[in-house]
């Protein structure tokens, strides 16, 4: 029957505004649940900020190598159409059914003809300042936005290019060299805007954010003194596709630097000039990760010093980052306010004047000084404010609020990423699947509707086939080959056997690698392919993508792992290091001779899930995947859901979090779909994605559960303190005990003339090198409650460093303006704690201004402590078969673009199980992990391996060895036939059976003997 | 013993955690010696003994197994066959000559990349101080590939023959 309440049809498609990581994300967690997706990227190329960086904190993983297998899937997905130069023009309609009007500026080259090959910017004689670089190198007036840039399409400046800015007005016929140099004809100076008016069901806004200009602040002399630059052109500096090819100079002298300063929080936590009172939240742990990375492409010598007013690395594992930074690296980190720049007029070297803690003013000399320079919002924030009809907060970012982050102030339209406030890379992924997850369940209904099916030319048959094998040898910029001689590993891998083709290339994993490694195969009749590159566990199946697209199977292709096992181990040794890489790419080689087409099993999916843990994080996960349409099993260890949330009655935003969560249990618990076994856990789990098998521990006795995908939220714990007279006086509380205290009575105050707050109870030392996150928050939220609640009350927060990022940072600052104060104290000088009588503690600390103790008087004590990962997580992450980290937290598959997946397909996290953090960020990381928990369930069918076992009835002699062996129970014996035999769905590709057998009649698909046989004598040869 | 002697030793390493700890040493910059080339594998259980003679047949100089720490395993309990053939492949080995500090089996997870450059630096010393491996009979080659064989599908009965998993 029809629903009467729905006035107009839901469409399937989404659009989303901007093809920065967040927008890309999104558009491919909805392109892969079943909705059509427009992207609509105001410039060229997709990619945004974060093709821009270097490298990514806290690993130090290659920003680009990361960011391009998206962009090539993004560019390639037959569900994502790309607008590029465009923009939004207006939008009607309502959530469900929108119409919304884009324009295209020209390109004035056809995007279909276009190879990239550049012959056009050779001949265009016009060059301009590079923006892609921040205009520390030239480019031409037709170029490329960046080297790796999807779609890699050419586009002319239209105001800089000769013929389109002064020839075409007037008539006249000047130069066009663009025109003529271009062989395929792609060049079209009549190119003219198109409007396009596409139906969509939701819209998701991801337009970034803006580098703050330093230029306004006239006492850094940026854009007067050369050698001072913003931290994003230090990133280009670092940058082996940057301005100076990776190499660091000084962009005055192209000398290079001895010493180099960083100087944070420009444009940020600063209420004066033209800056923004809030904190920009990255800036700390990028300047950490330049200071390292300089100190890696220079060598120790290089002297770096980081100019800060507190050290914010908040993030997970951030904290042993900034350690490693000091202790490993000898980045030099100096408390301070900075007044002014100079630059010496002769040696082109700054000078810094700034004041210590204790107010002495210093001089110090630099090479270069970089300004860690803060995100404001984006141009285009108040325009599209208007065209959306959607709210802004003060300082001009999307205004959302905290139990919904991620939703606007208008239904349907939804925020992630810089747009929503400064974030990180994994913050914005995970608000990015959370913006998907909310567009997908208002649009469930009509999932599928405009889904585009996906068709691979007819595969090649090469059985019989002499081998031909082309071999592809990565540069990664200078990431390999700045220690491995590529070229020199091409020359060699050409003279080795079935070797008919050998390449380098600069970037093998992008978009337009991807097209020649395609043509190649064609024009050669490759029929086996080596890439020598990175990483398999992350590229090779972008390249058997590849494979799949030029009609070959896509086992027959090897991989040689010559960076993060080669060029980056063994950077000072690069000679060595070239004969490792030759013997591994010989090694790819041979087995890829050998390498036999597999054809992959097509398995159902049980379309339920199962999500532990019954906080926010759990209940938010549930009923967004209940939301889109499929059964939940929630499971919760205690009598009650609400986890740690039960104890918080209100956030740093004065929001009430009971009234939250009493809503929330309702909703889950009145949900249909929603089934909660209280009192339970799971004790055995089984199966594997797309078919989990869990008995589950209830009070009425144990069931089996079947589900597709498992979500763990099982949350984390409070630290219970040892130090500061915890458990001894009862005038010590934690920082949780006092906020319900003042949430429920002022009366415990009469009395109270100090209150004292310990900051790091617990975290940030040996035992628990990592930031809990939340505590710097707490203690602001707690001290203004205490003002609010009798302003005479002295309150000292002692802390080590404020950790306030984000809009938080106003918090502190009215703290701080209502009296609160503030005392820093450092590790291993922490304060000390005495009991002076029943109703009177003593605390002393150092005072770092003053130089000696002070000795405060307080009737109250609060220690904020750590966050504790769950007790449970190790028992449940061997049932599960996923891993924690040193401190306990689940460890998830990629710290920045997969935060909330497992590298264990079909199992997700999100929550304090996580990393300690807010509610907000809470909720959001629960429906993220949601939306990709239902990228599984919404397929009708999963593709197994094709790398599976199977046994030779031949040679099989029955002995039943590899019977037992099996873990997956899937290998059974034919009585009649006397042989072993194997159930293709539920086999792995473990191979312990194969190892076992005694006569080789049992052998794994990709993994056979002969094949590591192979390996074993290439490498060796 | 030759001077500058730089070891080759094979390395099969299991996809899940040991490989993956292996590219988080490369990811965090951590420097080893480059002595190990790595064979990967799904798991550590599907190395074969004979995978390990074979590489000393060919002129390794030394052979590691890495899998996930036990309880860990991707494949619920493949490391563990991994943990039992450890000693018959030990045994075997010495039979055939082979000194024990050339063949090496740890666990690495993922999150252990430091470990992973810990174990070779470790690993390469140790080979380096003892020096090239050379086949206890040279001449014999033949014979030490048949004794191996025969070796190794007794070590493959013993180790999987019985109901190992009861």
């Amino acid at each position: 029957m029809a629903d009467l309440r729905l006035t107009t049809e839901k469409v399937g498609s989404v659009l989303v505004v901007g093809g920065g990581i967040a927008g890309i994300q999104a558009a491919l967690d909805l392109a892969d649940t079943g909705f059509y997706v427009y992207l609509v990227e105001s410039s060229p190329a997709i990619g945004g900020t974060q093709a821009k960086l270097d490298k990514t904190f806290p690993t130090n993983d290659c920003s680009l190598c990361i960011l391009s297998p998206k962009l090539v899937e993004c560019g390639r997905h037959p569900n994502i159409e790309l607008f590029t130069l465009a923009q939004v023009e207006g939008i009607s309609g309502e959530p469900g059914n929108f119409t919304v009007t884009i324009r295209q500026n020209p390109r004035y080259v056809d995007l279909d003809k276009c190879v990239g090959c550049g012959d056009c910017a050779q001949a265009c004689p016009v060059k301009i300042p590079d923006p892609f670089n921040n205009g520390l190198s030239k480019k031409k007036a037709i170029s490329v936005k960046y080297e790796q840039a999807v779609p890699k399409v050419y586009n002319i400046d239209a105001e800089r290019c000769l013929y389109l800015s002064k020839g075409k007005p007037l008539g006249k016929d000047i130069c066009r060299k663009c025109e003529s140099a271009c062989t395929s004809k792609a060049i079209n100076f009549d190119d003219v805007p198109k409007e396009y008016n596409l139906k969509v069901g939701a819209v998701i806004l991801a337009p970034g954010f803006e580098e703050f200009d330093p230029s306004k602040l006239t006492n850094f002399g940026y854009g007067k003194y050369k050698n001072v630059v913003t931290s994003i052109e230090f990133e280009r500096i670092l940058s082996a596709s940057g301005p100076f090819k990776g190499k660091i100079v000084r962009p005055a002298d192209h000398k290079e630097p001895k010493k180099i300063a960083w100087i944070q929080c420009i444009g940020s936590r600063d209420t004066a000039q033209c800056a923004s009172g809030y904190c920009s939240s990255v800036c700390c742990t990028y300047a950490v990760k330049e200071a390292i990375i300089a100190k890696e492409h220079i060598g120790v010598d290089l002297e770096t010093t980081i100019f800060n007013m507190d050290i914010r690395t908040f993030g997970k594992d951030f904290e042993k980052y900034y350690i490693r930074s000091k202790e490993e690296y000898g980045v030099r980190y100096v408390i301070s306010r900075v007044f002014a720049l100079e630059e010496d007029p002769e040696t082109k070297n700054i000078k810094i004047r700034y004041s210590d803690l204790e107010g002495n003013v210093h001089y110090e000399e630099f090479d270069i000084v970089v300004l860690s320079i803060g995100m404001r919002p984006c141009a285009e924030s108040k325009n599209l404010a208007e065209k959306f009809q959607i709210d802004l907060n003060k300082y001009g970012f999307a205004e959302t609020s905290i139990f919904d982050p991620v939703k606007t102030s208008r239904e349907g339209i939804y925020v992630c990423g810089a747009f929503h406030s400064p974030l990180d890379i994994p913050s914005t992924v995970v608000q990015a699947s959370a913006t998907a997850a909310h567009a997908a369940s208002l649009l469930s209904e009509v999932r599928h509707t405009l889904e585009k099916q996906v068709t691979y030319p007819p595969e090649r048959n090469v059985l019989g086939e002499p081998p031909r094998i082309g071999v592809f040898v990565c540069h990664c910029g200078i990431n390999i080959g700045g220690v491995v001689d590529v070229p020199a590993v091409r020359d060699y891998v050409s003279t080795l056997p079935n070797v008919v083709y050998a390449d380098d290339l600069l970037y093998t994993c992008s978009q337009d690698a991807q097209e020649k490694i395609k043509e190649i195969i064609k024009e050669y009749n490759l029929n086996r392919v080596v890439v020598a590159s990175c990483t398999p566990r992350t590229h090779e199946s972008l390249f058997q993508q590849t494979l799949k697209e030029a009609g070959l199977n896509p086992y027959l292709f090897s991989m040689a792992n010559i960076r993060e096992q080669c060029s980056w181990v063994h950077m000072h040794e690069p000679e060595k290091a070239t004969e490792k890489a030759k013997d591994l790419v010989r090694a790819a080689i041979s087995a890829a001779a050998l390498k036999e087409p597999l054809s992959v099993l097509h398995l159902d999916v049980t379309k339920e899930a199962v999500v532990i843990g019954g906080g926010v994080a759990g209940m938010e996960a549930a009923l967004e995947i209940a939301k889109q349409g499929f059964p939940v099993h929630l499971i919760e260890k205690t009598d009650q859901l609400g986890g740690l949330a039960l104890k918080i009655n209100y956030t740093l935003e004065s929001k009430d979090v009971q009234n939250y969560l009493q809503e929330l249990i309702q909703k889950v618990e009145n949900n249909p779909l929603i089934t909660v076994y209280k009192n339970s856990s799971v004790i055995n789990v089984s199966g594997y994605v797309g078919n989990f098998l869990s008995e589950v521990k209830t009070s009425t006795g144990v069931i089996e559960i079947k589900h597709g995908i498992t979500v763990i939220a099982i949350g984390g714990e409070e630290y219970q303190p040892k130090e500061y007279l915890y458990g001894q006086s009862n005038l010590v509380l934690t920082g949780v005990e006092l906020e319900n205290i003042l949430a429920k009575s002022s009366e415990y105050l009469r009395k109270v003339k100090t209150i004292v707050m310990i900051q790091c109870v617990g975290s940030r030392n040996s035992e628990r090198p990592y930031c809990s996150r939340v505590c710097c928050g707490e203690a602001v939220k707690n001290a203004l409650k205490i003002k609010e609640i009798n302003p005479d009350i002295n309150v000292y927060v002692l802390y080590r460093d404020m950790r306030t990022y984000g809009f938080k940072e106003d918090y502190y600052q009215e703290a701080r303006s209502k009296g609160v104060i503030f005392i820093r104290y450092e590790e291993g000088n922490e304060p000390k704690v005495r009991l002076i009588d029943e109703n009177n503690l003593l605390v002393t600390v150092q005072d770092h201004i003053l130089q000696k103790d002070i000795n405060i008087e307080a009737q109250l004590l609060a220690l904020n402590t750590a966050t504790l990962p769950n007790s449970n997580a190790r028992e449940l992450a061997q049932l599960y078969k996923v891993p924690v980290n040193d401190d306990g937290f689940y460890l998830e598959a990629h710290m920045k673009l997969r935060p909330v997946d497992f590298a264990t397909e079909g199992v997700f996290l999100c929550g304090l199980a996580h990393s300690p953090k807010f509610i907000d960020e809470t909720i959001a990381q629960a429906k993220a992990a949601a939306q990709r928990a239902t990228g599984v369930l919404v397929q009708d069918k999963l593709t197994s391996e094709g790398a599976i076992s199977y046994v030779d009835p031949d040679y099989c002699v029955g002995c039943k060895i590899c019977v037992g062996l099996c873990p997956y129970k899937a290998i059974s014996f034919n009585e009649n036939k006397k042989v072993a035999e194997i159930t293709d769905v539920l086999c792995k590709g473990c191979g312990v059976c194969a190892s076992a057998c005694p006569t080789g009649a049992c052998s794994i698909k990709n993994f056979k003997s002969e094949q590591i046989f192979a390996e074993i004598a290439a490498i060796l040869a | 013993m030759e001077k500058n002697f730089e070891p080759v030793i094979v390395g099969f390493l299991c996809n899940w955690c040991s490989y993956a700890g292996a590219d988080l040493a490369g990811v965090s910059r951590m420097q080893y010696p480059p002595n190990l080339r790595v064979i990967r594998v799904m798991c550590s259980g599907r190395v074969e003994p004979s995978f390990i003679l074979k590489a000393f047949q060919e002129g390794a100089d030394g052979v590691l197994i890495s899998g996930c720490h036990i309880g860990d395993c991707h494949y619920v309990d493949g490391n563990i066959k991994t943990l039992r053939r450890t000693p018959l492949i030990k045994t075997l080995l010495s039979q055939l000559g082979v000194e024990e500090e050339r063949f090496k089996q740890t666990w690495i997870s993922a999150a252990e990349g430091e470990k992973f450059a810990q174990v070779v630096k470790a690993m390469v010393e140790e080979i380096k101080r003892i020096g090239p491996f050379k086949k206890q009979a040279e001449e014999e080659s033949d014979d030490f590939d048949d004794k191996a064989y025969g070796l190794m599908i007794e070590a493959a009965v013993t180790i999987e023959g019985g109901n190992i998993d009861g």
